[in-house]
């Protein structure tokens, strides 16, 4: 641990802490100032003053997980990763976030710490400034625990085009991991489930894979997304919806973890809907695709990626793929939430 | 994944997909019974594999889809009282009563939870002694001795604020109904393997017998899927008609006897509407007089008017195998998962349901 746990005088979030007064001065002081101490924050401004250059972009995400704590990772580097995430899969690199925080009175100041620190080191490690942000406290059980929402700024690399209407025929589809683990470790976390192994997120920045894709490839990246709630079958259901075009994967190249399937088959799920936190889906030019997956497979980020299908003008909008026996079926969006089957 | 990839061995599943071509030469219209094999069957892409020969019909084994309009509202019903906090297995969630589903009655307020195991809620009982927690005990054979489990528990730890709303339907009831129809045209059956791990094969011999029709107890990968369907054609071009096992693996002739005397020692046997299919005589489980204290239907008087199905769902002619999902004219049009008219568009093991996210 590389920064200390911000200390506290008081043992849980009240009421007081969201006043506006002396708990609120005293909370955002040793909980916000002193840990992510910067020259935007220091300005005691309202609002934070900067300047950028070049083309921008922007993105916001509210984070509301239960359990907030999980294998693997807390609300706060979700909070973090998921919105510089988002930036990056529009080619941008994040460099400002906004911070806000809306705490259920109860929430053990202890807690608090941690996830402040948690967003400490996240920040850091994807090379992003927390700028402004905002604490409310709400009566207990009008909220659950803590909820984080995060918005950031990025600066679009020059060379990115990264669209739907840029993917064309004969495309290939690359994961950048092994699908599955984030959505599983919260489910075994909430319903106290054990494995054999531990299953633990892959909440991860995608933040510096992306960039070093971006300046090698260039406008052969065509299409990017992170593959979160609804998972990497949302993700392409989506994109042949948009594009007309036909998706094909193959069952037995997309890379999931020994553990990760074994309990999504025994809790009833399919991997392809669950959630991940660290993974992006890449639909690029196919000539590159060899040397990207090479690549891909130096950095620690995606060590695991891996070539999992082609876009063609077959099956136009449509999501298919070819069971590790042969056959082949439509992979659909998901209804709503995916609910365990009772055998 | 060992012990499961075995049987999605992309080789084995060849090697018996081309003896099922070789020997096939009749029609065959084969049903099989478990929801669970119907969508193994879409999912893995097995039924453009076979032979033209042979017609895969979806029975009826998918329990949220049998479940009778009557039985979800009374299911709502319990869930929206004040003091009651109502277990479900997930999927029975989404299903539409005739006002609203479980889902919706949670969104507006009411208590629901979703379990993976009815010892959970009495575990949740203990925990909330002020309030009652009803357990909705749904399923085949397959979950009954873990429901009757449950309410044994609660008896022996002296749990009082417990009970189960049952729902249980009975395979082999439903198997002489489709039978006997003078619209059937099943010719051979695959049994449900998990509902024969509980039940063994004992009651399936006089069905083959009295109805000449083959019946092989069958699991649930594509390797088993294919073998099941193999052993069911030799058995119709020889024109015979046994019951076989090919999920020996799990499969015991006498089946789970210590399984079965929970079962004995909970419910009885009595007749029970099926959703699409109708009453059918001595097809389900209620709980039984001995332990009605925990009997949610009793305990809370339940007496609700029944309400009739929508009349524009076949899902009864589809559960009889007499039609396709594709042939009904609401299948994905008025008909969705995200809008059921009838229930086996609800569940991902409805043969709508899996028609529609994997055709």
């Amino acid at each position: 641990m590389d920064c200390p746990l911000p200390k506290f005088d008081f043992d849980v979030i009240t009421l007081g802490h969201g006043s506006g007064g002396l708990l609120t001065h005293r909370l955002l002081q040793s909980g916000v100032f002193d840990v992510f101490n910067n020259e935007f924050l220091n300005q005691q401004h309202d609002g934070a003053i900067f300047s950028l250059e070049g083309k921008l972009a922007m993105s916001t995400d509210s984070y509301v997980v239960s359990p907030i704590f999980f294998p693997g990772g807390n609300i706060g580097d979700l909070a973090v990763n998921g919105t510089v995430n988002d930036l990056a899969m529009c080619g941008a690199d994040a460099r400002y976030l906004t911070l806000s925080f809306i705490i259920e009175e109860g929430l053990p100041m202890q807690e608090f710490a941690r996830i402040l620190q948690t967003i400490k080191q996240a920040s850091d490690q994807a090379a992003v400034q927390i700028i402004t942000g905002d604490t409310k406290v709400v009566e207990r059980g009008k909220g659950d625990k803590i909820f984080i929402n995060t918005t950031g700024i990025g600066v679009v690399h020059p060379r990115a085009i990264i669209h739907h209407e840029a993917i064309r025929e004969t495309d290939v589809i690359i994961l950048s991991g092994a699908i599955a683990a984030h959505g599983i470790a919260i489910m075994s976390q909430r319903e106290g489930l054990r494995f054999e192994t531990d299953i633990i997120s892959d909440t991860q920045p995608l933040k510096n894979i992306v960039l070093q894709m971006l300046d090698t490839f260039g406008e052969d990246i065509h299409f990017l997304r992170d593959a979160t709630r609804g998972g990497v079958a949302s993700v392409l259901n989506e994109v042949a919806g948009l594009t007309r075009l036909g998706f094909a994967m193959q069952q037995t190249d997309i890379p999931i973890a020994e553990a990760v399937e074994g309990a999504c088959e025994m809790l009833g799920l399919d991997p392809l809907y669950v959630a991940n936190e660290g993974l992006f889906v890449a639909i690029v030019n196919a000539r590159i695709a060899p040397e990207l997956l090479a690549m891909l497979r130096q950095n620690p980020a995606s060590e695991q990626a891996a070539i999992v299908g082609t876009v063609s003008r077959e099956h136009p909008g449509k999501v298919v793929m070819k069971s590790a026996i042969g056959g082949s079926r439509v992979v659909n969006f998901l209804t709503g939430e995916q609910l365990p089957r009772i055998c | 994944m060992k012990h499961l990839s075995e049987y999605r061995d992309a080789a084995l599943v060849q090697g018996y997909l081309e003896e099922i071509k070789r020997i096939s030469k009749k029609p065959l219209t084969l049903m099989e019974i478990c929801g669970g094999q119907t969508h193994s069957l879409v999912k893995n892409g097995i039924l453009d594999m076979l032979p033209a020969t042979i017609t895969m019909v979806h029975g009826p084994g998918c329990p949220v889809c049998v479940t009778s309009l009557a039985v979800i509202d009374e299911a709502v019903f319990l869930a929206e009282q004040a003091n009651v906090i109502l277990c479900s297995f997930g999927d029975m969630l989404r299903v539409p009563g005739s006002g609203k589903s479980l889902l919706e009655a949670k969104a507006l307020g009411a208590d629901v939870r979703i379990l993976y195991s009815p010892l959970e809620a009495v575990k949740l009982a203990r925990e909330n002694p002020e309030k009652e927690v009803v357990f909705f005990a749904v399923g085949f054979e397959t979950t009954a001795p873990a429901n009757a489990l449950s309410v044994i528990q609660a008896h022996k730890l002296q749990v009082e604020n417990y009970s189960i709303l049952a729902s249980h339907v009975l395979v082999p009831p439903a198997m002489e109904a489709i039978l006997s129809d003078t619209k059937n045209k099943i010719d051979a059956f695959l049994a449900a393997g998990h509902v024969c791990t509980i039940m063994g094969m004992e009651e399936y011999f006089p069905i083959a017998e009295k109805y000449k029709t083959p019946i092989v107890v069958t699991g649930f990968e594509p390797v088993d899927l294919l073998q099941g369907i193999l052993m069911a054609v030799r058995q119709w071009e020889a024109g015979e008609y046994k019951v076989e096992n090919q999920y020996a693996r799990y499969v015991q002739r006498q089946g789970n006897k210590m399984a079965m005397d929970m079962i004995q020692e909970v419910f009885a046997v009595q007749d029970k509407v099926w959703r699409g299919i109708g009453e059918i005589p001595q097809s389900g489980f209620e709980v039984n007089e001995t332990y009605q204290h925990y009997n949610a239907r009793l305990k809370f008087n339940l007496q609700l008017t029944p309400v009739k199905e929508n009349e524009a769902c076949i899902s009864g002619d589809i559960m009889k195998g007499l039609k396709k999902p594709k042939q009904c004219t609401h299948f994905g049009k008025a008909c969705r998962p995200e809008h059921p008219l009838g229930a086996p568009m609800v569940s991902s093991e409805g043969a709508c349901a899996a028609y529609f996210h994997y055709e």
